[in-house]
This record gives C-alpha cells, structure tokens and sequence, in this order.
C-alpha cells in the first residue's frame, strides 16, 4: 500500500501543480495590489519627511533596468551620508517606473528615455501634477561582439541593415569578415532585447528606424547583462547593451554614423560631443514638485559626489 | 482530477479484502459529545480543503477569460493570431500579433522532449517495477523524486551555463540556446512523473498474469513485451500525457535555454520562443489593460485550453483502464 501510495501522491502533484501556480499567483496579486496601498503613505511620509526625523523615511525609486545598477549605487552611497533614509530601488524597466510614477507608488521614476506627451498626459490626470524632469547622467548603448571576431568598425546603417526587419545583412563575410575562430557558422547571430524595454525600443529608435521593426528571430535576452554573457558565449553573436555591461570576454565595436567615416568608440568624450551615434541621457522623474527628501538626494546624485559614482558604474557623467 | 489518480490501483489492491467494519460500529470503544462534534468540525475543514481546490481553478479560470475574452472577441484579428508568424506587439508603426512561431516554438521543444523522455521515462519504469531488486527500487525511487524537486530555473541555468557551449562543441552548431537544449531539460523535468505513473500502471496489473505467462515457459522480457506492456497500455499512455502536460506548461527552464527567438524551428538547433517565456518576459512591462496585455492573456487562454485537452484526455484513458 505505502509503497503504491506515495508515487501516486506525486501524480495527484503533478495535477494540482498548476491548481498551486495559479493559487499563488493570485496570492501575489493580492499582495500586490497591497503593498502598494502601503507604498501611498510611504511616499507621503517622505514629504513631511522633515516634520519628523525621528522616523525612518522611505524612497521609493523604481524604473529602467537600464539604470539599475546605478540607481543602486547611489542609494547605497547615499545612505552613508542619512542613514535615517533608505532608498528602495527596484527595477523591471523604464515603463514600468513611469507606470509606478502614474500610479503613485513611486517617488522617485527611472527611465531611459524621455516620458512620452500620452505618459504625461496620463501623469497630470493620476498625481494632479506635470512630474519633474532631471537628467541624472548618460548611458552609451555599446555594440558588443565576441572578442575573438576581428571586425573593429561599423557603421548605423550596417547595424540597421543586420537588424531591422527586410534588412539585407546577415552573414559576416557580407561586413567582410572571413571567419571567426570558434564560428561553427557565417550567419550573424542577432542578440536583442524582449520587445519593452528601454534598450529595445532605444535601440529601433535609433539604429533600426522610428516606424520600423526588428527582424524575428534574434535572440531576445530579458537583461541588459544577459546580453553581453550570450554575446561572450557565442562567436558569431552581434547585441547591444549598456556601456557599464562590458566584460573582458566581449568587444565593443567602433560605430561610424555614416559607412566610410570613422568609427568612435563609445567613451565619455564621445557621448558628450555628441561623436557617439548611439547615447542617450538617463532621466529621473519625480510626481510633481520632488518633496525636499527627494530635491536633496537628487541635488547629491547630480553633484561632483554623485557623478563620480555614475562614472564609476560605467556609465557617463554629466558634463561639467 | 486528484480522486481518480488516488483511488486506482489501490482499489484494485484493497479490492482483493474484505471491506473492514467501519469505524463506530457498535463493537467500537464509546465516544463523548465532545468528540463527536470536533470529528464533524474537523470533517468540515477538511471538506473545505478539498473544495478550495474547485475554487481557486474557477477563480484563475475567471480572471484569465476575463482580461483575455475582451480583446479575443473585439479587436483581435484571430486569422493573423493563429496564422502570423511576426510578433511585434510593441511596434510603432505595425503592430502584429501572430503568434505561430510560438505554437511551432512550444510544440516543437515538447515534442522533441517526449522522443527523449518517453523511452526513457517508460524503460526506467519498466525496470523499477520488474527488473530491479527491492533496495536498488528503493534507492531508484528516492533519486528519481530529487530529480523531480529540482527547480525549473536551475535547469535553466544548467541549460544556459553547461549545454550552451556544450551542444555548441558537440553539434557544430551556432548558437547553443536552442531547441534541443530546452527539449533535453523538459525531458529530465517530465522522466520522474513518466516513471512513477508507468509504475504505478505497471503495478496494477495483477501478479496472476505476469505468473500464468511465466508459466507458460514465456521469458522474462517476453513477459514484459507481450502481456504487461498491452495490460498496463492505457495507464502508460496517461503517463506520457501528464508529461507532455508538464513540459508545455514548463516556463522558466524554456525561457531560459530556448534562445527566445520567435522563429518557426527548421532544425533542432534553431532558437525559438515558446507560449510560456512569451508570456513570463512581456507581461512585467506590458501596461496594465493595454491591448499588448490582453493579448498575453488570450495566449494564457490558449495554453490553458492547451493543457486543459492533454490533463482531459489522460484522465478518460485512465478512467478507461479502471472501467475495465
């Protein structure tokens, strides 16, 4: 009997496994949607923040996967000069951010891109008020190959002809590179972004086309850092991502805005002459006015202190 | 569902013994009020243990139709969903949701899973239930549930971090995020519930048959072959069934070690993208209402229909085999 009985416990899991999956899902829906009631006080508490410095305060900074790293950096830098404050920072994207921004859950949003005029429209008719821009640094979406491919250089239509959606380019020797040692293949691997977030759509803007499409069937990484591992691991890869991604194991092309020109390596001289086809600066938003918590962080994040950390997690520091 | 898969063979077994008095009969020790009544109350909560599973598969049932159906029946063009290969839900210029890659994506990586895992799975329980010796059995059984307690996400970690450059060596290929990487992990997944319910099958046949075909001098494979395997068919075939149904619901080991590549596969080392990952990268940033989410969602009433016919069509077979 117990020796029958106890597969067949595991058969009636095999059931009501998927029973289980959607139990908690709806679990962390409720959990969810209750946390952010919670976050509503968090944030109002970090504007009369002054009132009562006895308390801990709270920020909530959600946003770009982008900026992730940095806004970490930052927050853990920061809590040494007010250990009375912590700075939550979460990611899941720049559109995920404005989201929070809209629905009052964060106090602080990270985007990479511009908020668009719906968003902000949108914005005005959730908070009552425009939010506040700021822009916070600037980020190189670098072009990473695997280091042992010899190409060097190439130019933006290049990289839209290899990924927009029609484009002709899809095997190295057609850059005129012959052979990549470990390639088992002359086709170019294409390494992308799942289709919302910042980089992706950054990246069609730019490189691909604003009314254009990326060609199907690139490998779509969920991380800015997933990029840059595929494209390590795979000889014949091409991919985008942030400039502080780079590893030892990738190399980071030259990009000339037109074919025949020079390429320019991404580097903080190049983002700020503007040299550097692919750069885009990194804003904050915040609901409205930012409450004086939220100013005095944000005034540190944009001083000599805070842009050495931005300078430090590899992405590039405001001109001075 | 979970009744019919406790109640089969043991019936069987129990069948074979008198039905034991029940407990309470007037021969029983006397019991109190106070007794009496915590036994109903405990009747009770477990009664409302058992019904809470109706309800939470009607309330998920529910609340995928209802962000799903809305779009399904207005805006979405379904002669473009079912037969488009281009998914661009988040175009500027174009939106398309034609999700045909991602059902050739699912199906290809869960078929070529069960060609892994079904010998497998089937020869391991064949071989726990009537070749192997009690404490190799025992030591088998211990080991093939630790390979069921895994966590899908440190498949897809092995399936990016080890096969990925190994398939990549071994096969001469590209890119090593494929579909047979994703098969070989839905395969180890989906062996453990193959091989404890191809035992379980195996064991209810009676011991009387595998004993009348000994002794009609047949050998011990032969018995296997021609008497078990056509006695136990039916419980076998649901076990491949509820494999299949774990590796099309499989998400996180697929999103990983897939590639991610919406792309109609024309050979095991094509990357793809499945149903599942499509709906576990998107959703997070999809924003809340939007046609892109509604979408995802009309893809979740697809699966569930999906899994739905595969638990379905197991559970007729198996109710076939105990009618008999």
């Amino acid at each position: 009997m117990r020796r029958l009985s106890l597969p067949l416990l595991r058969t009636r899991r095999a059931l009501t496994q998927g029973l289980a999956c959607g139990a908690l899902a709806v679990l962390a829906l409720g959990l969810g949607a209750g946390c952010k009631k919670k976050a509503e006080p968090a944030s109002e508490g970090a504007a009369s923040g002054a009132a009562e410095p006895a308390k801990k305060q709270s920020i909530q900074n959600i946003g770009s996967d982008t900026m992730v790293n940095l806004a970490q950096a930052w927050a853990e830098e920061y809590a040494k000069l007010e250990p009375h404050l912590s700075i939550e920072v979460s990611g899941g994207g720049s559109g995920v951010g404005i989201a929070a921004l809209i629905n009052k859950t964060a106090d602080i949003a990270n985007s990479s891109r511009k908020m668009e005029p719906e968003e902000l429209e949108k914005a005005k008719a959730g908070i009552g008020q425009m939010p506040t821009e700021f822009i916070v640094g600037f980020d190189g979406l670098a072009v990473y190959v695997h280091k042992s491919n010899p190409l060097e250089s190439i130019s933006m239509e290049e990289l839209g002809e290899i990924y927009r959606e029609g484009g002709k380019l899809a095997k190295w020797s057609e850059l005129g590179v012959k052979g990549i040692p470990g390639a088992k293949s002359d086709d170019i691997i294409r390494i992308s972004r799942q289709n919302n977030s910042g980089s992706y759509q950054y990246f069609r803007e730019t490189v691909v086309g604003k009314k254009k499409d990326f060609k199907s069937g690139s490998l779509d990484m969920n991380g800015s850092k997933d990029v840059v591992e595929q494209v390590a691991k795979t000889p014949g890869a091409i991919g985008y991502s942030g400039l502080g991604y780079a590893t030892p194991e990738v190399k980071i092309l030259k990009v000339a805005k037109v074919k025949g020109e020079p390429g320019v390596l991404p580097s903080i001289a190049s983002v700020h002459d503007k040299t550097y086809p692919i750069s885009r600066p990194l804003f904050m938003y915040t609901p409205g006015a930012p409450s004086p918590a939220v100013k005095k962080y944000l005034d540190w994040a944009m001083s000599d202190a805070g842009q050495k950390v931005v300078e430090k997690t590899g992405y590039v520091p405001l001109p001075k | 569902m979970g009744e019919r898969a406790m109640n089969l063979p043991p019936a069987r077994v129990m069948s074979s013994h008198p039905v034991s008095a029940s407990a309470g009969s007037p021969g029983g020790p006397r019991r109190g009020r106070f007794a009496m009544a915590s036994e109903a109350v405990l009747e009770w909560v477990i009664r409302l243990c058992g019904i809470s599973a109706i309800l939470f598969v009607f309330g998920i049932f529910f609340f995928v139709l209802r962000e799903g159906t809305g779009f399904l029946f207005g805006e979405l063009n379904l002669v473009q969903f079912f037969f488009s290969t281009e998914w661009y839900p988040t175009s500027n210029a174009n939106v398309r949701y034609g999700v045909l890659a991602l059902i050739a994506g699912t199906f290809s990586v869960t078929g070529l899973a069960m060609l892994i895992a079904v010998p497998f799975g089937l020869g391991a329980a064949v071989f726990v239930s009537e070749f192997c010796g009690q404490r190799l059995r025992e030591t088998l059984k211990i080991v093939i549930e630790l390979l069921a307690a895994i966590p899908s996400v440190v498949w897809g970690f092995i399936g990016i971090s080890v096969m990925n450059p190994l398939i990549q060596e071994v096969f001469h290929v590209p890119v090593g995020l494929n579909v047979l990487n994703g098969a070989l992990l839905l395969a180890l997944m989906s062996v453990p519930i193959m091989v404890s319910i191809g035992e379980d099958a195996l064991k209810a046949v009676p011991d009387s048959y595998r004993e009348a075909s000994l002794a009609m001098g047949a050998t011990r494979w032969q018995t296997v072959h021609r008497v078990l395997l056509p006695a136990a068919k039916n419980g076998l075939l649901a076990a491949v069934l509820l494999g299949v149904g774990r590796a099309v619901g499989e998400t996180m080991a697929v999103l990983m070690a897939t590639g991610h590549a919406v792309n109609i596969p024309k050979s095991p080392f094509d990357p793809v993208r499945t149903l599942t990952a499509t709906i576990a990268a998107e959703l997070g940033e999809a924003s809340v209402g939007s046609n892109h989410y509604q979408v995802l969602f009309v893809i979740g009433i697809l699966l569930f229909s999906i899994t739905f016919s595969v638990n379905l069509i197991a559970d007729l077979i198996v109710k076939g085999t105990r009618k008999r």
